[in-house]
């Protein structure tokens, strides 16, 4: 059964696109069929994030107005069969998108995919209200940060009240990815704790992602983290984060930069 | 580096109170308009229930204070009123089963 999940936050620049790319690609290097949808019509990102910005041909919003077919849109990935890209537009606007459109779309992909992630746009308008329609569970990305936190707390809200479960009555399942965390500087109170954020949001944790200089490196070459470097603190906690969400039970902990030793320890998951 | 950090004042739990007043107060505005609009629909339910009026001359109005909020509900019944006026109007006879907007209303005035 196919599992149609946004990756949302309300805040921009919080991680969405990056934690979008990190768990497909962690999802698809465990044999999963995973497709990533960018929502974000007019300022598309993840196809550069993924390394595929020129491969775009048709995009999202060709599917939707029957210019192109699906397939023609699906760019594969070049280092994994299994990891599917549905890019958006950057030349339309968001009003471009449809309910009916989007509706047909993700159905079409729940018949192909195991995983079907959508990238939302950041805000409360059109573009985020319906990356998240049709959605089963939303993964909120948020940073330990004021702005970031009340930002996921309307996002929050608005799962529960403005998507297609919400409306038959039944509740989206939501998770919390804190991403760009610092444990020395919540440990030092500099910095709000997972426990504070937990506290505030009161919904279940799927993930720690701590600071990392290897994200940037990933994104600089069009990388998904979890591919550029498997090894990297913040990927083996997108790792750990994409064992969740499949509903494996592994304990919560904030991964460190490994050293030789570590290296060894985790090495087989480079393969 | 640690002793440094020591004599600095820790700012997190500033910003943790800051956002659990603020939420606070917002999980009840962000979801006002939806707030609003069912009690408008069921008030009126209630009410229609005895005294006919025109739905547009309603005005519903909340107001926040600091420690108590106000719900002012005005509404305009014609002149008319009588006997026959105590006919429920089409559209307003539905049950007033939900309590959640009385409850939530509750929440806002305490």
């Amino acid at each position: 059964m196919a599992q149609v999940v946004v990756v949302t936050s309300g805040k921009g620049g919080v991680g969405k696109t990056t934690s979008t790319a990190a768990l497909g690609a962690a999802l698809a290097q465990e044999g999963e069929k995973v497709v990533v949808v960018d929502f974000d019509v007019g300022l598309r990102n993840l196809d550069l994030v993924m390394g595929a910005e020129r491969r775009v041909v048709f995009d999202l919003i060709n599917v939707i107005h029957g210019v192109a077919k699906l397939p023609q849109a699906l760019i594969r990935d070049k280092r994994l069969d299994n990891l599917h890209l549905l890019p958006a537009s950057q030349t339309r606007d968001k009003d471009a998108l449809t309910e009916e459109g989007v509706a047909k779309v993700i159905d079409e992909l729940k018949t192909k995919f195991d995983w079907i992630i959508c990238d939302s746009p950041a805000g409360i308008e059109r573009g985020a209200t319906l990356a998240m329609k049709y959605a089963d569970s939303a993964i909120i990305v948020t940073n330990p940060e004021v702005s970031s936190v009340r930002d996921s707390d309307r996002i929050i809200g608005l799962l529960d009240s403005k998507t297609a479960k919400a409306e038959r009555g039944e509740r989206v399942e939501k998770h919390l990815l804190i991403t760009r965390y610092h444990s020395a500087r919540a440990a030092a109170g500099e910095m709000l704790s997972i426990d504070d954020v937990l506290e505030i949001l009161s919904i279940p944790l799927l993930g720690i992602i701590p600071e990392s200089q290897e994200v940037l490196r990933a994104s600089n070459v069009g990388s998904p983290v979890t591919l550029n470097n498997a090894l990297s603190a913040a990927s083996r906690a997108y790792f750990a984060a994409a064992g969740r969400l499949k509903g494996q039970n592994i304990p919560m902990q904030v991964p460190t930069e490994s050293t030789g030793f570590l290296n060894k320890l985790f090495g087989r998951k480079a393969a | 580096m640690k002793l440094f950090t020591l004599f600095r004042r820790a700012t997190a739990p500033v910003a943790r109170e800051r956002l659990q007043i603020l939420l606070a107060h917002e999980r009840l505005t962000c979801n006002g308009a939806d707030l609003l609009g069912a009690l408008r629909e069921e008030i009126l339910a209630v009410i229609g229930r005895h005294v006919s009026f025109e739905p547009d001359r309603v005005r519903i109005k909340m107001d926040r204070g600091k420690s108590v909020s106000t719900l002012e509900v005005d509404i305009e019944i014609p002149n008319s009123f009588g006997a026959s006026s105590l006919v429920p109007p089409d559209g307003y006879a539905s049950e007033f089963a939900n309590d959640e907007g009385m409850s939530v209303m509750k929440r806002s005035v305490a």
